[in-house]
């Protein structure tokens, strides 16, 4: 049990802990960079100090920790995906969850709402069964759940006949929980700092040493910041939206488009739904928070930019949907509207493991699917940068398999269209 | 609402429009695989100015666009025959010989 709020209640002054250790200067060189300091390049950072006992390393960060898609996410965390390879990655992840506020000491708010998947056409139906069976037989809780059962489970939703999409059923995933994201990002960062990691807020890269071998790049030895040059041993790039302006400062392209995912909240309210509802006809996910803000999300933007803006047609979209699924909430005012640029491959699956590039590796492609995966990429990173072998669950995500005409497929991967 | 100015139709709303990608050269047919990979998956996902293919929904016009992905601002549209000038002649693959 997390103790840290009852020391904090008994203790006298009530001191505010500082949860990231003051800035230092760069060191000339480190075992390992890791370049992006959101939720994936902390726990990387974590899992090599606390798993393999590797703690002369840098995470560098452009703005400041957790402050790109890790806080812009939606929080949910789920298993529930279609392909094997998916869902053994995704339940790995589940799984480290769930003990994380433990080895943090700190309340990460993880709550398991039970994760709802509507379908409102026949062929919706097909496909969420193929998810459940695909689900069961890996072990995970995954179930096609009918309109009346569906009824009594959530009852909260429009079942009316009269609407554009009526609800036929739902894919019911029981360990669907949500979580507080920033609180990942602060946890894994403080428990990295305690071990020794150097965590480096605005620290921009603007280059990569790499040797040369016949005109082609070959291994890298040193970043270049906006602070100086360090020598590395090896380097990751575990970044979000920029990923494809990195990759080219080390010489390779990416399979990415940069495209913006809109998300909005609500004002509080009384806590009146507890299932995580997502709807891909409809275009919409919606959980209500432990603050009872309503956190809505939905497709992606039509086009790419390299903005955080938000746009009125998104909002006009999203609430058309929401209003046609929870038709009371009309008079609910927003309260809060961000963005956040996810890198996009075409199969929705993440790109891991390997580059053309010795010693500089990747956790990139992370879309609309980045926040519920930061435990086990962390740990599967960690074990990659240690032994330097690919961990066999992050293999299939190889770079090489768009060279190799091996694409994932990974259509399960936001629940809504892209 | 985001004015897109369509060559054919003038200022118009841009959600009457569909994005179609960056304008590529299109490999020649017969050329090696790594050719081929970098045209079909490879993204140079430049930030910046970006020369696009976009599409008017309602009266089936495809255009090309200069923007900056950046700052989203649409800096020039023209129609695409003022990039393509001349004629595409794809020569008919000679037919298998019949079977016999």
């Amino acid at each position: 049990m997390p103790l840290a709020l009852l020391k904090y209640g008994l203790s006298k002054g009530h001191p505010v802990p500082r949860a990231l250790p003051a800035e230092t200067d760069l060191k000339d060189s480190y075992d390992i960079v890791i370049v992006g300091g959101g939720g994936h390049g902390l726990a990387t950072a974590y899992y090599l100090a606390a798993d393999h006992g590797i703690t002369n390393v840098a995470v560098l960060e452009k703005g400041y920790v957790g402050g790109g898609n890790t806080g812009r996410n939606t929080t949910i965390i789920r298993s529930n995906y279609l392909t094997p390879e998916g869902v053994k990655f995704y339940d790995e992840s589940v799984t480290l969850y769930k003990d994380l506020a433990n080895d943090f000491d700190m309340n990460l708010m993880y709550s398991e709402r039970g994760h709802f998947t509507l379908a409102h056409t026949d062929s919706a139906i097909r496909t969420m069964r193929w998810r459940a069976e695909v689900n069961k037989h890996m072990g995970i809780e995954s179930e096609l759940v009918l309109r009346d059962e569906l009824q009594r489970m959530v009852p909260e939703l429009n079942y009316s006949e009269d609407v554009r999409y009526p609800i036929m059923g739902a894919l019911y995933h029981a360990p669907g929980a949500i979580a507080r994201h920033d609180a990942v990002a602060w946890g894994y960062g403080a428990g990295a700092a305690k071990r020794g990691v150097h965590i480096h807020q605005n620290t921009e890269v603007t280059g990569f040493e790499i040797t040369k071998a016949n005109g082609s790049p070959q291994r890298v030895t040193g970043v270049h910041t906006n602070r100086g040059t360090i020598k590395a041993g090896k380097v990751i790039q575990c970044v979000a939206g920029m990923s494809g302006v990195v990759s080219d400062m080390a010489g390779f392209k990416l399979p990415l488009k940069t495209i913006p995912l809109q998300a909005c909240v609500s004002q509080p309210l009384k806590p009146f739904l507890d299932a995580i509802v997502v709807s891909g006809s409809l275009h919409v996910y919606v959980s209500q928070s432990s603050r009872g803000e309503l956190v809505m999300g939905g497709s992606t933007d039509p086009y790419g930019v390299y903005m955080t803006r938000s746009t009125l047609d998104f909002k006009e979209g999203l609430m058309m949907h929401m209003m046609e699924l929870l038709p009371y909430i009309g008079e609910v005012k927003l309260l809060r509207q961000w963005a956040g640029m996810t890198d996009m491959t075409p199969d929705f699956a993440p790109i891991m493991g390997e580059t053309p590039v010795d010693d500089y590796y990747i956790d990139a492609g992370w879309g609309t699917w980045g926040f519920k995966a930061t435990p086990v990429c962390g740990k599967r990173n960690a074990e990659m940068l240690a032994t330097g072998k690919v961990p066999e669950t992050i293999q299939p995500f190889a770079l090489q398999r768009f060279h190799d005409f091996k694409l994932v497929g990974e259509k399960g991967a936001a629940s809504v269209g892209h | 609402m985001k004015i897109m100015p369509c060559p054919l139709n003038g200022e118009r709303n841009i959600s009457e429009f569909a994005y179609g990608g960056e304008v590529l050269d299109l490999p020649a047919p017969d050329c090696d695989d790594e050719t081929w990979i970098d045209f079909v998956y490879l993204e140079n996902n430049t930030a910046g100015v970006v020369r696009e293919w976009w599409y008017h929904t309602p009266t089936a016009y495809w255009f090309i666009a200069e923007r900056d992905t950046r700052t989203d601002e649409i800096l020039k549209t023209y129609p695409a025959n003022e990039v393509f000038k001349d004629r595409v002649d794809f020569a008919a693959p000679e037919a298998p010989a019949a079977k016999e």
